[in-house]
């Protein structure tokens, strides 16, 4: 009898082991095909111009290495304007989203007034409607106000979030009623509540939300492209749009590469550091797509 | 079936990685008869959970052995052991209905051992009658009561005549009312099958009253196995005596001085056979007895009147608490007045243990 | 009292931005999809009625944007959320290497699609100077290279939905894993108890107990399949009716850019065509999850 138990324990050891094979390859298999497009971008980027377009089986390593398209693409094209943009355009819309959506979620969630759910009711259906509807008026608007390349008509229409809101209000609800009444006893103001207590202990739940749009404002591009047609307003997705069509020349893919490592880097370095709350973040609350 | 552990030992490697490994489970060697409904005691964290999932095969032992009847089935893994579990929070499958369930097992089955679909319905509708779930058949677990879950969850382990029945903790989840009925519903479905049934559980009033064996486990040592009535009467050391019976067990700082066994001052009952000097002596609360001329003198802290019967909580320099309790019938409780109160204790609700070991001593009588 | 009149200040500056730029433009969106003839620079229209929206219907770059739309979305949402159950089941199944494993597969999420756009454009392309990385590939396979980007339409329908499917990726493996995660250990040891071979676990088990968020993943798969563009533009440039690729959100935005200020009217008939869908879709979809989700 023994050897049989033997042989099903060396017979599941077997497939065990075949499946953990397989189940690497695939996972490897992915992890090539996510990497390779950043390796190919970094490597290309330094290459030189001349080294590239001699290469008609293009090599998978380089043995001069060069940064002279990183000042090509500073030089060329003026992409520090276009950085120098996007982080005000971040910087901005966030700290002001927060500032609108941080009071209209306190209010949902602690403060009582007369139709209260009727106008919370009417928030979450306004969740539904998707953006493509409402850009074209917006469009119209910002046209209208004469707002077309200008901070202020890229910043305005995004710096309320429903959705947002929505997360918040839930998560600022989960404090305890007590110590707001205790708050109260003491004397505190709802707006010093709402800094002193509130931010505070929803802090997880703020950088969660300040990650998340710093991520939709740093690759936003359909806005700004319909709003801004002067470079001197392009954001880097649109700066990127117009180094592939106008910049460098057609055939200048290194110094493109370039441009696009510099785009691409602020926003994985702070995914690496924030790895865990990045990810917690939009399990939480992200789509795309 | 008999089931037989032998040496069984389970460590695992400590969670900070350069301390000594955690032994869950140490040399626990058992004979169980067949068909014997048998109460894995022991308070929480002493091991009792890993020797479950030990003879369930969930994990594999360090060393031992375990058999099932003449078979070894240390090496087996779980699907071919042919257990059933019923686990704490019972693992219904929540997108099955109470049916479904049930089937699930039989359905797991291959080639010959697989029955016909007719037979499977009929198998699974008389588990369910077993349990007295068959009304519920097309209900989801989450529509259910805890009571009806913790059914459900016997009848999918009973479904496929398993050789050993597994009970992790099973009244737990339970509030008190149902606890007692479900408790004698087990012991009825143990005797109606007939398969040998091992739960576990930290209740001890849980274990003594349905089982036929009690086991009790401290830091992964087996301490007493036996009888619940007998391992009651007779513990084999001072973890057993204390952590059987509600009230507690009282202990006292005694001595065996000139053959009278002495509590601080009173000399309390004359012994033979007992080993002269210091002893840890249990009294059991219902060793008490009211006696204006006994000579156990104690201070009154408190008399509780619980129907029946009296709770009387008194102090005496000897106790190793602050207070003693002890349990007299409440018609005997008008001499229990004042601030002192005298008892004398009844010898068979005495145990002496030996101070430095806890171990009993057995070896002495009452003189005569 | 008092306190009702400070809560509205609380709720003020979040209304006030809804008001103008989300509820306004919604009932405006509906009035010019129905003004015939409107002039953006005159701010006048001819009259009212349904020609915005049959003009729209018989666009040939409208009808061709549905088609290659629908394509994106029949394609890309299955493979998608297949190869992501797949991906995670594997994820969850390992100990070494997870945490890495795990960071890499994000990374696509964080970058910016337009860029690393570039990139796959680049890797597929055609050129007099190079036949591009992917096609020597092919070549060194024993198949004949072709211009992915500016190519016959099948190739580059392919990469389209190659690129689609790698950027959605991160979202789906991360719900996924984190769903498989919260299955309780329990139901797999009451399985094993009772012999469940592994393949039963998974259809009988794991997969009825992540069914919600499968279906979540689904649902907002198709709606955001439904609104592709930038990934588009990425690969193909921002002409996209010239390379024949163009998507209902990328018609509307052209409608939108016009020297004079556009065709508003056009943009928004084209623009409710495609809400109408998602919403049939996505009814559809809440339809089916609700008598198949399980619990």
């Amino acid at each position: 009898m023994n050897e049989t138990y033997a042989a099903i324990e060396k017979r599941a050891a077997r497939s065990a082991r075949i499946r953990k094979f397989l189940t690497y390859l695939l996972l490897v298999f992915w992890a090539l095909l996510v990497l390779f497009p950043f390796y190919w971008m970094i490597l290309t980027s330094v290459k030189s111009y001349g080294a590239y377009n001699t290469e008609y089986i293009p090599k998978f390593y380089t043995l001069s290495p060069t940064l002279q398209n990183y000042i090509e693409a500073f030089t060329a094209v003026s992409l520090g304007r276009y950085f120098w943009n996007t982080l005000l355009f971040t910087v901005v819309t966030t700290a002001l989203m927060m500032a609108v959506i941080i009071p209209a979620a306190f209010a949902f969630s602690r403060l009582e007034f007369k139709g209260k759910n009727i106008v919370f009711a009417l928030f979450l259906s306004l969740m539904m409607i998707p953006s493509e509807l409402v850009i074209i008026t917006n469009f119209v608007t910002i046209t209208n106000w004469g707002l077309r390349n200008s901070y202020l008509g890229l910043i305005l229409p995004s710096v309320t979030s429903v959705f947002y809101i929505y997360l918040l209000k839930e998560n600022f609800e989960q404090i305890p009623d007590e110590l707001y009444k205790a708050a109260k006893v003491d004397g505190t103001s709802d707006l010093k509540y709402l800094l002193r207590v509130v931010l505070p202990i929803s802090r997880p739940t703020i950088v969660t939300v300040v990650i998340l749009k710093v991520i939709e404002c740093w690759n936003s591009y359909v806005w700004p492209r319909l709003i801004t047609d002067d470079p001197f307003y392009f954001l880097v997705s649109n700066g990127i749009q117009e180094i592939r069509e106008n910049g460098f020349g057609r055939e200048n893919i290194p110094a493109m590469m370039a441009a696009v490592v510099v785009i691409s880097v602020p926003l994985i370095v702070l995914f690496l550091i924030f790895r865990k709350k990045i990810m917690e973040g939009v399990s939480r609350g992200g789509t795309k797509g | 079936m008999k089931l037989v552990l032998d040496q069984l030992t389970k460590t695992f490697p400590n969670r900070n990685k350069k301390g000594p490994d955690v032994v869950a489970v140490n040399s626990f060697t058992f004979e169980i008869p067949d068909g014997t409904l048998v109460g894995l005691l022991g308070p929480s964290g002493c091991g009792k959970s890993t020797t479950l999932n030990l003879i369930s095969g969930l994990e594999r032992p360090t060393s031992g052995r375990i058999l099932f009847g003449d078979e070894d089935v240390t090496e087996l893994p779980p699907e071919n052991r042919g257990v059933g579990l019923v686990f704490q929070n019972y693992a219904l499958y929540p997108h099955l209905t109470v049916r479904q369930n049930i089937l699930f097992p039989l359905q797991n089955l291959k080639g010959d051992a697989r029955p016909s679909k007719e037979e499977m319905l009929r198998k699974a509708d008389e588990a369910a009658r077993l349990v007295q779930i068959d009304w519920l058949m097309d209900r989801k677990p989450s529509e259910l009561s805890g009571g009806q879950q913790q059914r459900v969850a016997i009848a999918r382990a009973l479904v496929k005549m398993p050789r050993v029945l597994l009970l992790d903790e099973p009244l737990s989840n339970l509030d008190a009312r149902l606890r007692l009925q479900t408790r004698e519903e087990i012991r009825r479905i143990q005797r109606e099958t007939g398969i040998t049934t091992i739960f576990v559980t930290h209740d001890q009033e849980e274990a003594m009253s349905i089982s036929d064996l009690i086991v009790v486990m401290s830091d992964g040592v087996v301490q007493q196995i036996g009888p619940p009535q007998s391992v009651y009467d007779h513990p084999d050391n001072l973890f057993v005596a204390k952590f059987l019976g509600t009230p507690p067990i009282n202990v006292f700082t005694g001595e065996v001085k000139d053959g009278w066994l002495t509590l601080g001052e009173d000399r309390v009952l004359k012994l033979q056979g007992a080993p002269e000097g210091a002893v840890t002596v249990g009294v059991r609360p219902e060793g008490f007895r009211i006696d204006a001329e006994g000579p156990f003198r104690c201070g009154l802290k408190a008399v509780e009147v619980m129907g029946r019967d009296t709770s009387v909580v008194g102090t005496h320099p000897a106790c190793q608490s602050e207070t003693f309790r002890g349990i007299i019938p409440s018609e005997d409780r008008d001499g229990a007045a004042g601030d002192t109160v005298r008892f004398s204790l009844k010898p068979n609700k005495i145990h002496l243990f030996d101070p430095a070991t806890e171990a009993v001593l057995r070896d002495w009588s009452v003189a005569p | 009292m008092k306190t009702q009149w400070k809560a509205w200040l609380y709720l003020l500056p979040a209304v006030a931005f809804l008001g103008v730029f989300m509820v306004y433009p919604l009932v405006d969106v509906l009035v010019y999809s129905f003004e015939e003839g409107y002039n953006f620079a005159s701010q006048s229209y001819s009259g009212v009625g349904l020609f915005n929206y049959s003009y729209v219907l018989h666009d040939p770059y409208f009808l061709q944007a549905v088609k290659n739309t629908f394509l994106i979305v029949i394609i890309t949402v299955p493979l998608s959320t297949g190869l992501a159950l797949l991906i995670s089941l594997g994820l969850s199944s390992i100990r070494k290497l997870r945490d890495l494993f795990q960071t890499v597969f994000f990374l696509p999420y964080v970058t910016n699609t337009l860029a690393v756009g570039l990139v796959f454009m680049i890797l597929f392309k055609k050129t007099a100077y190079t036949d591009g990385m992917v096609n020597l590939l092919i070549q060194f396979f024993g198949g004949t290279g072709v211009d992915f980007i500016e190519g016959p339409y099948w190739a580059k329908m392919f990469v389209m939905c190659f690129y689609t499917i790698w950027v959605v990726m991160p979202f789906k493996i991360l719900i996924l894993t984190s769903a498989l995660a919260s299955v309780n250990q329990v139901y797999y040891n009451a399985a094993r108890i009772d012999g469940t071979p592994r393949w039963r676990m998974f259809t009988r088990i794991t997969l009825p107990m992540i069914s919600p968020m499968i279906f979540y993943l689904v649902i907002t798969g198709f709606i955001g399949a439904f609104k592709a563009y930038s990934d588009e533009v990425a690969l193909f440039g921002t002409n996209l009716n010239a390379a024949g690729m163009n998507t209902i959100v990328g018609y509307v935005y052209d409608m939108l850019y016009g020297n004079s200020g556009g065709y508003p009217s056009f943009a928004s008939a084209a623009a409710l065509i495609l809400f109408a869908i998602v919403f049939t879709i996505t009814c559809i979809n809440l339809l089916i999850s609700r008598n198949n989700v399980q619990y």
